[in-house]
C-alpha cells in the first residue's frame, strides 16, 4: 500500500466518519425506532474519534513526506457530458483544509462529549444528536470540499443545523422565531453562493477550486480568471461569507443564535459555525488576489464588522451575547487580515479564537453557578464595584453607546425597510385575492376563516 | 411503433374505471374504502410494470399489446413517450397514497367513486396524445372536483369560471390549429389560446384563485389529487410545445416566472395552512413551466427531474397536513401548535418533504433545481437568478410552516395522534424516494435528459412558424429548429 492510496482512505474516512453518524442515528429515527441514549453516545464518539484520528493522520503523513495538498476524486456525481453539466465530487487536503478539519473534529466531539451530560434526559436529546451529525457532516463536507459545489453541499447543511439548534428550546417561541430568522439570513446568503456558484460556472464552465488556484497550492495559488471576472463572483462569495459569519449587516442574528443549548451555541456559533464564512474567504483567496478592489471590499467589511462587533460587546448585560460580539470582532479583524493577504495569521488566528470561545462558552453558565456558590459560602457579593458608571459622558459617548446597546439599528432597519413592507404588502395581496374569489362567488367573508391578528399579538407577548 | 409486453395502459385506465363503476353502485362506504385501495394497488402495479416495461424497450414511444381500443377505433388511443412514462406511475402512487392514508373516521366525506373515476381519467389524459381526446378528458377531469364541491354545499362559481375558460381556450384554441393548415397568423392565435389554457389549469397568476378555492372549499385529499399530477404541464408538452416557436415559448416562461415569485411571496405570509401548501405548491409547479419553456436541452432536463421532485416531495408534505388536519382540524398558521412531542415523526418528514420540494442538497430535487436554474441563466441570466430567489423564499415558507406546526406549547390530547401503519409505510416509502433520489441521481437524471433531448427533436413546427423561429436571435433556437426542418 503506497502513501497515496494511505492518504485516500484516510480522507475517505474523514467525511465517512460523520456520514456514518447520520446514517445510524437517521434511519432509525425514519422507521420510528430512536436509539438509546448511551447507544447515540457512543455513536457520536466513536465518529468523532475515528474521524479525528483519520485527519491528525493525513497531517502527520503529509509533514512526513512533504505533500502540501491531497485531491481525492470522487468523479462525477451527476453528468450530462453532451451539455457539459457536471456536479464534481472532489475532496482537498491541504494546509488549510486539515487543520481546519481537525479543529472541527476536536470542537464537535467537546461539544458532543458536554452535551451527553447537558442534554441527558432531555426530550430533545434524539433531535439535538441528529441535528449535531448534520452539523459535523455539512461543516467536515465544507472544510475539505474540492469543488464549490462541494462546498455549497456542506454549506446548506450547516445552515439547516444550526437554524434547528437554535429553536432546539422549541416549546418557547422566541427561540423559534430566532431559528427561523436566522434561516432566513442563511437562506439568502445561501442564494448569493448559489448564483457566485452558477456565475463561476457561466465564466469558466467548471467550479473547481483549481480554476480559482490555478497551478499553485493554498495560499500560493493564482487565479486563472480575469480580475473582472473575479469582482463579482467574489463580491456574492463575499456576502455569502458576510451571512454565514454574522457581519455585518447580518450580525443581529449573532445574540439570537444564543438561545440555543450552551453546547451548540458554544461549539457551532461561537467557533465553527461562524467561522466558516472566513474559512470561505481563506480559500477563494486567490480570487482576492486577483482582484484589488474586492480585497478593499473584504478589509472594509471586516474594519466595520470589527468596531461594531466590539463596541456592542461593550454594552451587553449578558455573558452569552457578550462573547457572541466579541467573537464579530475578532471575525472582522480576521476578515480584514485575509482581505490585507495575511493568510497563515488569520488561519492560525481563527484555530486560536475558535478554540477560546469554545472554552469561554461552555464555561460560563458553570462559572455563573460557581461564581453563586462562592458568594453563598462567604456570605457576601463579590466584584460589586466593577461596573461603576463613569461620572461624565459626553454626547458622543451617548450616542456611541445608544448605536451599542440597539445593536447598530440593524434588525431594526431590515425589519422596517424590507421584512415589514415585504410582508404588508403579500399580506394587502391576500386580502385582494380573498374579495376576489368572494366577489366572484358571490359569497361574504366567513369570519372563521380570517386570519386573526390577535392572535399573532397574543402569541407576542407570550 | 413498439409493443408493451402486456396493455399495461389500458388495464390502468380500465381498472379505476371498472372499481368506480362498481363503488357507485354500493352503498356501504366502507366497502367502499376497501375496493378503492384494491383499485389503486392494481393500477399502481399495471402503472409501474408500464414503466418497467417501456423501460426495457429503449425507444421513444410505444403501445400496448393486444391493443383493443386501436382495433376498434383504428387509431392509437394510448400511446406511452418517455414524457409520460415515469407520470404515470405516479400519478397511480398519488391516488394509492391518498386513498390509503384516508381514515375511516373520514369515508363519508371522501368519495371513492368520483376519486377511481378521476384516476382513470388522470391515467387515461398522461397516456393520451391525440389533441381532441386530450382535451375531452381534461374537460371531464374537471367534473369529479366540481361535484364534490356541489355535494359539500360550496359555491362553484370560482371553480366553474375558471375551468370553463380554461376548456373553452383549449377548445378555441385547438379548432384554430387545425383551422391554420399554413396560416402563421391563425396558429399562433391558436397556440396563444391553448397557453392561454394551460396555464390557467397549471394555476398561473393572475388566474390561480381557482386553486386556493379549491383547496379551501374541497376535501384536502381532492385538492391534492386534482392539481398535484400538475395536467397544465402536461397541456403545454402535448398541445403547445410542439407547434410553438421557440421565442414564443421563452416569453412564456415569463409569465410562469412571475407566478413563481409571486406564489413563493404568498407562502411565506399565509395563516392558513392549506393556502400555504397551495402557494408553494404553486411556485413550484411555476417552475417547472420556466424550465420546460426553455426550450434548451439542460432547461428542459431540468424541468422535467424538478417535476418527478415536486411531485413526490409535495405529495408527501400535502398527506402530512393531510394526516395532521384529520386529527386536529383545520391547522392555522397563525399560532404555534406545539404537534412535536405527540408526533416526531410527522415533525421529521414534513421537514423532509418540505426541503425536498426546494430542491435542498441531498434530496431528490437538488439536481433538477441546479439544472433548472443552469438552463434558465443560458437563455436570461436574472430568470435564473430569480428562480434563485423564488426557491429561497419556499425554504423560509417551508421552515415556518413547519415551526408553526409542530413547534410550541405542548399540544395536549385526550387521544394518541400518531400516524398509523398505512400512513408510515407511505411516508417512509416516499422519505426513501426522496433521499434515495437525491443521493444517486444519475439514473434520473439519464432518463429525463433522454426524454428532454427526445422532446425537442419531436417538435413539429409548422413551415411558416419554423421560418420564424430561424430569424430568432437565441443561436441555440435556430439549432433546434433547424434540426426539426431535416424531419
Amino acid at each position: 500500500m503506497n502513501t497515496s492510496t494511505i492518504l485516500y482512505l484516510l480522507g475517505v474516512a474523514v467525511v465517512l466518519c460523520p456520514t456514518m453518524l447520520v446514517v445510524g442515528l437517521g434511519l432509525p429515527l425514519l422507521f420510528g425506532r430512536p436509539l438509546t441514549e448511551s447507544t447515540q453516545t457512543r455513536l457520536a464518539k466513536g465518529c468523532a474519534y475515528l474521524g479525528l484520528t483519520s485527519a491528525v493522520a493525513i497531517l502527520i503523513t503529509m509533514l512526513i513526506t512533504g505533500i502540501r495538498e491531497v485531491p481525492i476524486e470522487f468523479g462525477n456525481w451527476v453528468e450530462v457530458h453532451e451539455e457539459g453539466f457536471h456536479f464534481h465530487l472532489k475532496l482537498v487536503f491541504d494546509r488549510l483544509s486539515v487543520p481546519f478539519a481537525i479543529l472541527s473534529y476536536v470542537l464537535c466531539g467537546t461539544a458532543g462529549a458536554f452535551a451527553n451530560i447537558y442534554l441527558q434526559g432531555d426530550r430533545g436529546y434524539d433531535r439535538f444528536f441528529i441535528l449535531y451529525a448534520f452539523f459535523m457532516l455539512g461543516i467536515i463536507v465544507s472544510t475539505v470540499a474540492g469543488t464549490i459545489e462541494t462546498l455549497f453541499f456542506g454549506w446548506e447543511l450547516v445552515g439547516l443545523s444550526s437554524a434547528l439548534l437554535v429553536a432546539y428550546f422549541h416549546e418557547r417561541p422566541g427561540p423559534v422565531r430566532n431559528g427561523l430568522r436566522i434561516w432566513s439570513i442563511y437562506r439568502f446568503s445561501d442564494a448569493a453562493f448559489l448564483v457566485a456558484a452558477l456565475l463561476l460556472h457561466h465564466l469558466t464552465g467548471k467550479g473547481d477550486f483549481d480554476i480559482l488556484m490555478g497551478e499553485g497550492t493554498w495560499p500560493n495559488g493564482t487565479a486563472v480568471i480575469t480580475s473582472w471576472q473575479a469582482l463579482p463572483v467574489g463580491l456574492l462569495l463575499l456576502l455569502a461569507a458576510a451571512g454565514k459569519s454574522g457581519m455585518v449587516p447580518f450580525s443581529g442574528w449573532l445574540p439570537r443564535a444564543m438561545e440555543g443549548p450552551t453546547p451548540s451555541s458554544a461549539v457551532f456559533y461561537g467557533a465553527l459555525s461562524i467561522h466558516l464564512g472566513t474559512y470561505l474567504l481563506l480559500r477563494i483567496s486567490p480570487l482576492l488576489n486577483a482582484s484589488p478592489t474586492l480585497s478593499f471590499a473584504v478589509v472594509v467589511l471586516g474594519a466595520i464588522s470589527a468596531i461594531s462587533g466590539s463596541l456592542m460587546a461593550r454594552v451587553q448585560n449578558d455573558v452569552k451575547n457578550s462573547l457572541a460580539y466579541a467573537s464579530l470582532t475578532q471575525i472582522g479583524v480576521i476578515t480584514v487580515e485575509i482581505g490585507l493577504g495575511l493568510r497563515y495569521i488569520a488561519l492560525i488566528h481563527m484555530i486560536g479564537h475558535a478554540c477560546l470561545r469554545t472554552l469561554q462558552l461552555l464555561r460560563a453558565p458553570s462559572f455563573l453557578h460557581d461564581h453563586k456558590a462562592m458568594e453563598n459560602a462567604v456570605g457576601i457579593r463579590l466584584n460589586t464595584n466593577d461596573c461603576a458608571v463613569p461620572k461624565t459622558t459626553s454626547p458622543l459617548q451617548l450616542v456611541v453607546y445608544r448605536f451599542a446597546y440597539e445593536r447598530g439599528y440593524l434588525d431594526t432597519l431590515i425589519d422596517s425597510f424590507l421584512v415589514q413592507p415585504f410582508v404588508k404588502l403579500f399580506r394587502f395581496f391576500n386580502e385582494c385575492e380573498r374579495s376576489w374569489t368572494e366577489a366572484l362567488s358571490g359569497t361574504k367573508p366567513d369570519e372563521q376563516r380570517q386570519p386573526s391578528a390577535d392572535l399573532e399579538l397574543v402569541e407576542e407577548m407570550v | 411503433m413498439p409493443r408493451l409486453h402486456l396493455p399495461w395502459l389500458e388495464l390502468s385506465v380500465v381498472l379505476p374505471l371498472l372499481g368506480a363503476i362498481f363503488v357507485f353502485a354500493l352503498r356501504n362506504q366502507h366497502l367502499a374504502r376497501l375496493i378503492g385501495i384494491v383499485t389503486c394497488t392494481l393500477t399502481l402495479v399495471c402503472a409501474t410494470g408500464e414503466w418497467i416495461d417501456f423501460g426495457l424497450l429503449e425507444s421513444f414511444e410505444a403501445h400496448d399489446q393486444w391493443d383493443f381500443l386501436e382495433r376498434v377505433l383504428n387509431h392509437d388511443v394510448l400511446v406511452v413517450d418517455e414524457l409520460s412514462a415515469p407520470l404515470l406511475p405516479l400519478g397511480a402512487f398519488l391516488y394509492f397514497s391518498i386513498v390509503v392514508t384516508t381514515l375511516r373516521t373520514k369515508v363519508n366525506r371522501f368519495s371513492f367513486g368520483w376519486t377511481l373515476l378521476s384516476e382513470s381519467l388522470l391515467m387515461a389524459t398522461l397516456a393520451c396524445r391525440s389533441p381532441w381526446l386530450l382535451i375531452g378528458l381534461l374537460s371531464a377531469a374537471t367534473i369529479p372536483p366540481w361535484v364534490e364541491l356541489r355535494q359539500r354545499g360550496e359555491c362553484t362559481r370560482v371553480y366553474v369560471f375558471h375551468m370553463g375558460l380554461f376548456v373553452a381556450l383549449l377548445v378555441a384554441g385547438q379548432l384554430l390549429v387545425d383551422a391554420s393548415s399554413g396560416s402563421v397568423a391563425l396558429s399562433i392565435i391558436g397556440g396563444c389560446l391553448l397557453t392561454g389554457g394551460a396555464l390557467i389549469r397549471n394555476g398561473t397568476f393572475p388566474l390561480h384563485c381557482w386553486m386556493t378555492d379549491l383547496f379551501e372549499n374541497a376535501t384536502f385529499g381532492t385538492a391534492i389529487l386534482y392539481v398535484i399530477p400538475m395536467t397544465g404541464a402536461y397541456t403545454v408538452m402535448r398541445l403547445v410545445f410542439p407547434i410553438a416557436p421557440t421565442w414564443a415559448l421563452q416569453s412564456i416562461a415569463v409569465i410562469s416566472l412571475i407566478t413563481a415569485f409571486y406564489a413563493a411571496c404568498m407562502s411565506t405570509v399565509q395563516q392558513d395552512a392549506r393556502r400555504f401548501f397551495c402557494f408553494i405548491f404553486l411556485s413550484n409547479s411555476a417552475l417547472v413551466l420556466v424550465g420546460l419553456e426553455m426550450v434548451t436541452p439542460v432547461g428542459l432536463t431540468g424541468a422535467l427531474c424538478v417535476w418527478i421532485s415536486v411531485g413526490i416531495s409535495l405529495l408527501g408534505l400535502g398527506l402530512i397536513l393531510r394526516c395532521v388536519e384529520a386529527r386536529i382540524g383545520r391547522l392555522k398558521l397563525n399560532r404555534f401548535h406545539g404537534l412535536y412531542e405527540q408526533t416526531p415523526y410527522l415533525a421529521g418528514t414534513f421537514l423532509l418533504t418540505g426541503l425536498a420540494s426546494i430542491g435542498f442538497p441531498g434530496t431528490v430535487g437538488f439536481i433538477g433545481t441546479e439544472l433548472l436554474v443552469e438552463g434558465a441563466v443560458d437563455v436570461y441570466p436574472l430568470v435564473g437568478f430569480t428562480v434563485v430567489l423564488a426557491t429561497t423564499l419556499n425554504g423560509i415558507a417551508a421552515l415556518n410552516a413547519y415551526f408553526r406546526i409542530f413547534t410550541g406549547t405542548h399540544h395536549q390530547s385526550s387521544v394518541s395522534i400518531g400516524c398509523r401503519p398505512p400512513e408510515r409505510i407511505i411516508i417512509v416509502v416516499l422519505s426513501l424516494m426522496m433521499i434515495g433520489g437525491g443521493l444517486v441521481p444519475q439514473p434520473g437524471i439519464d432518463s429525463r435528459y433522454h426524454a428532454a433531448k427526445s422532446l425537442l427533436e419531436h417538435r413539429n413546427l409548422p413551415v411558416s412558424v419554423h421560418t420564424l423561429s430561424e430569424n430568432d436571435t437565441s443561436p441555440e433556437s435556430s439549432t433546434k429548429d433547424s434540426g426539426m426542418s431535416t424531419e
